[in-house]
């Protein structure tokens, strides 16, 4: 059958960083093919090459047969490409339609646009292919599952032939992964060719055709996914045998550390996102919080760290060692012993456009083992940087003048942890996707700091999409539902379910939905 | 990174554009541009009157450069330079002219500069407050507080403290003069650049040490960059708003040192004469880098002598039109997609 994308020999370095070595591959017209590979394998660089983000050092590429070389996105979007960021790019204040359709507007500027007819039209799209969305809400009151069917309408509203999706179900649920999956196999069905980037071996094995795996820029190998496994993909991913499963050897709970008690949220629209949630952390203990996005796992996290929307109602009391903190800043609460892993790193936990060794400091900075004067000790910051990223093996050589942004999009979530685990007198804990796009080799690196930072002492909340995760880490876990605790998993029954595997997997989820 | 050095050199490239375009502009108005250039650069530099004047121009543009700047990295686009210079003027004048013949020159010129920063900074933080506050945006607050100084200020001149036979402040006394170069160094003889120039740069650099070197300045510039995560990691965004607008205030105010105590030695309408809104230009051709605001104020001190030197053969306005040219060009070529 016809390759729908070739490449020979591509090659794109960045400074003297080489994202992409000679990478030669060939997609099979109306395949579905996944690309795995550590963090900074150069999976988004490669796919960005192909988008005409970036334009290659060398190498060729033949699109359906054709050689081409695109100039910017906007070629490679002509010739049928597409592609799903692994960080949305929709603009919070326009409509779905609006989004969908910007830059296709099919009138001349100044005319004025025809929004029933395009929402119309994208209706029908959504419907087709069941990616259900209100064409006339306004992207900034979306879910994160949703924003990202908006991105896959503007792909396919744009007719493309070849769809590249950047670590797609990164920030989704098991049931809107499957969801997504079941389209994307239609698609396929269609004859349009699929590329998708992941981290998941499982969703490699159960949707992709054939899979290539990278390792530091170069490609390790292409295989066929029903003559291979998890096992062996993981070897050839990290160069070693990977423990899957982190051993989790049963802890020893102290004392009380966060107790949240009949806490309620409504906003200032009447809303109520939380509802008489009561729970406790002791220290030492691991409270997994289970739960579909938008079931008030944001509102509760934004209560603990000080930082909710103050012209909401709040009701109920938050406890930290028997300290009422409701209402303090988040600089206070940091001060306690308190640490938080933000869901979204780019926009809460990091500064980009700062070095990594300044990011490593970040929100750390006001500890005085960085202090020099009125500056800072930039010898020591950048030694503490180099070791705490030598030990979550960040990817990085020059902490001191790499800026951020600049690291792949794991090796920017591992410097978070990193420096969250890092804090000195932790008490607190509170994770919140903490291995979201993160490979697994650095997932099995951050559990087993997870599991030590609990038998140092701390009391850890993890709040996570993932519900093997949850279920790997966990002492007790809870069950949010539409703002409530719904159950509360006691230790036995989480140690015994850990033993059941996937049953008790199906019954959390069915605690959550 | 050849995007990187290309925006090294969008500064020059920006200045050679312009200059090529005014260039075009004067042949159009019938002068040879050769001609205008070279008596120009003459005028600056042959003589050390000429160096002198560009170099007391510099001064006050390093000033005004630098309050820009450093808002321009929370994100706050001062345009209250020329109110936070005009009051500060004012105040030295006034303090200068009320205190005693017989205090110590370090004494009194230290008084001067502290009510000049005093009543710079506090116009500066009032519209920081307004925003952190009120939520008004530091734009239209300044534009505003920019008509009050100016109404203030000549109301104030004309109630009680311009001398009805000049029209001025009363002269302050000798005690209070900062000296000039000429004075220390024996170089720009008949000038009025004076110590002030050394303090300019002296605040240059301690900007440069406070934005790039200090805690503050690293907090100030992530509220800048990354807001959100800036009240994630408990900066608090207010406090450095404030701060940084009562700080830009106070740097404009500094201006008046070498306008009032270095160069006149009185008050009078007209003296900070657009210095403030220069200051937006010297900071947005510097890329708001407190370092490089020193020689976008040198470009932007010759264009203002230089033109008044020539201005015998084309109009001033020329010069406007060349600086404004240079940072729309550097805007566009900042606009640029690496
Ligand atoms: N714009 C850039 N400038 C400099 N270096 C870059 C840039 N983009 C990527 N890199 C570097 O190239 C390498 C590959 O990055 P890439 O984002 O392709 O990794 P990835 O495989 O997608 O990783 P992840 O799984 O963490 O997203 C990394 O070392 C990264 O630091
Ligand atoms: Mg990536």
């Amino acid at each position: 059958m016809e390759n729908a994308i070739r490449l020979t020999a591509l090659s794109k370095k960045f400074g003297t960083v080489e994202a992409c070595r000679s990478v030669s591959l060939s997609i099979r017209s109306g395949s579905i093919h996944a690309v795995v590979g550590e963090n900074g394998a150069g999976k988004s660089t490669l796919a960005r090459l192909i988008y005409g983000m970036h334009r290659p050092d060398g190498g060729t590429m033949e699109i359906n047969g054709t050689p081409v070389s695109f100039a910017s996105p906007a070629e490679a979007i002509a010739a049928g490409i597409g592609m799903v960021h692994q960080h949305f790019m929709l603009v919070p204040t326009l409509t779905v339609a609006e989004n969908v359709t910007l830059g296709l507007e099919k009138k001349r500027l100044f005319f004025p646009l025809d929004p029933e007819g395009s929402a119309e039209s994208i209706r029908q799209l959504s419907l087709k292919y069941g990616l259900a969305v209100d064409p006339l809400a306004p992207v900034s009151t979306l879910s994160v599952g949703e924003e990202q069917r908006v991105e896959i309408l503007k792909v396919l509203y744009r007719n493309a032939r070849i769809l590249i999706l950047d670590e797609p179900t990164a920030v989704l649920t098991p049931q809107e992964t499957s969801r997504l999956f079941a389209m994307l196999r239609s698609l396929a069905g269609e004859g349009k060719t699929i590329l998708i980037i992941t981290h998941k071996l499982d969703e490699v094995l159960a949707l992709a055709d054939t899979v290539t795996v990278m390792s530091r820029g170069s490609v390790t190998g292409t295989l066929s996914c029903k003559e291979t496994s998890k096992e062996e993909l993981a070897r050839m991913m990290v160069g070693r045998s990977v423990l899957l499963r982190i051993e989790n050897p049963p802890s020893t709970p102290g004392e009380t550390v966060l107790s949240v008690e009949n806490l309620g949220f409504r906003t200032a629209a009447g809303l109520v996102k939380l509802e008489k949630v009561s729970f406790c952390i002791r220290s030492g203990e691991i409270f997994g919080l289970a739960g579909v996005e938008g079931n008030g796992q944001s509102e509760l996290l934004s209560l603990l760290w000080g930082i909710h929307d103050r012209s909401g109602q709040l009701s109920g009391k938050m406890l930290f060692e028997g300290a009422d903190i409701t209402g303090r800043s988040p600089g206070e609460i940091a001060r306690l012993g308190v640490s938080l892993v933000p869901e979204d790193r780019l926009k809460h936990a990091v500064v980009p456009g700062f070095s990594v060794a300044g990011n490593m400091i970040f929100g750390r900075h006001r500890e005085k083992r960085f202090h020099q004067g009125f500056g800072f000790d930039r010898r020591e910051v950048a030694e503490y940087s180099r070791n705490l990223g030598g030990t979550y093996d960040v990817r990085c050589t020059d902490h001191e003048n790499t800026p951020l942004g600049a690291l792949s999009g794991g090796n920017q979530q591992k410097v978070v942890v990193a420096r969250e685990l890092d804090r000195p007198g932790l008490k607190l804990l509170i994770l919140s996707q903490p291995t979201r796009g993160v490979d697994i080799g650095a997932i099995e690196q951050i559990h087993r700091s997870i599991i030590g930072a609990r038998d140092q002492g701390a009391a850890i909340l993890l709040v996570s999409s993932e519900l093997d995760e949850l279920i790997a880490l966990s002492t007790r876990i809870g069950a949010l539902y539409q703002g409530s605790i719904r159950r509360i998993f006691s230790p036995e029954e989480v140690r015994e379910g850990r033993k059941r595997g996937r049953p008790f997997e199906e019954e959390l989820g069915l605690s959550i939905t | 990174m050849t995007a990187r050095i290309f925006r090294l050199f969008i500064p020059l490239l920006a200045v050679a554009a312009a200059a090529l375009c005014s260039m075009a502009i004067i042949a159009l108005s019938g002068r040879d541009p050769l001609m205008i250039c070279e008596k120009l650069f003459r005028a600056a530099f042959a003589s050390d009157y000429g160096a002198g004047q560009v170099l007391f121009k510099t001064t006050t543009l390093i000033f005004t450069g630098l309050a820009v700047a450093l808002p321009f990295r929370a994100r706050l686009f001062n345009v209250g330079g020329e109110g936070q210079l005009q009051l500060a003027a004012l105040a030295a004048a006034i303090t200068g002219a009320l205190l005693p013949e017989s205090l110590p020159p370090v004494v009194a010129v230290l008084f001067s500069a502290f009510a000049a920063m005093a009543a710079g900074g506090l116009w500066g933080a009032s519209a920081g407050l307004l925003k952190v506050r009120f939520g008004v945006n530091e734009v239209i607050s300044t534009i505003m507080l920019n008509f009050i100084a100016q109404a203030a200020t000549g109301y104030l001149m004309s109630w009680r403290f311009a001398e009805p036979s000049t029209g001025h402040t009363a002269e302050t006394g000798g005690a209070f003069m900062l000296p000039q170069i000429d004075d220390l160094f024996g170089l720009f003889a008949g000038s009025p650049a004076n110590i002030s120039l050394l303090i300019a740069l002296g605040t240059a650099l301690c900007a440069a040490l406070y934005l790039f070197r200090s805690r503050a300045g690293y907090e100030l510039q992530a509220v800048g960059l990354q807001p959100e995560a800036a009240k994630y990691a408990g900066i608090q965004s207010g406090r450095h708003v404030t701060a940084v607008m009562g700080l830009a205030g106070a740097i404009a105010g500094l201006g008046a040192l070498n306008l009032v105590s270095g160069y006149k030695h009185y008050y009078e309408a007209g003296l900070t004469g657009g210095f403030g809104f220069s200051g937006i230009a010297v900071a947005l051709l510097a890329g708001a880098n407190p370092l490089w605001i020193v020689p976008a104020a040198l470009f932007f001190g010759l264009l203002e002598y230089g033109g008044l030197a020539v201005g015998a053969y084309v109009p001033k306005d020329i010069f406007m039109i060349i600086q404004a040219l240079t940072i729309l060009i550097v805007i566009v070529l900042n606009a640029r997609k690496p």
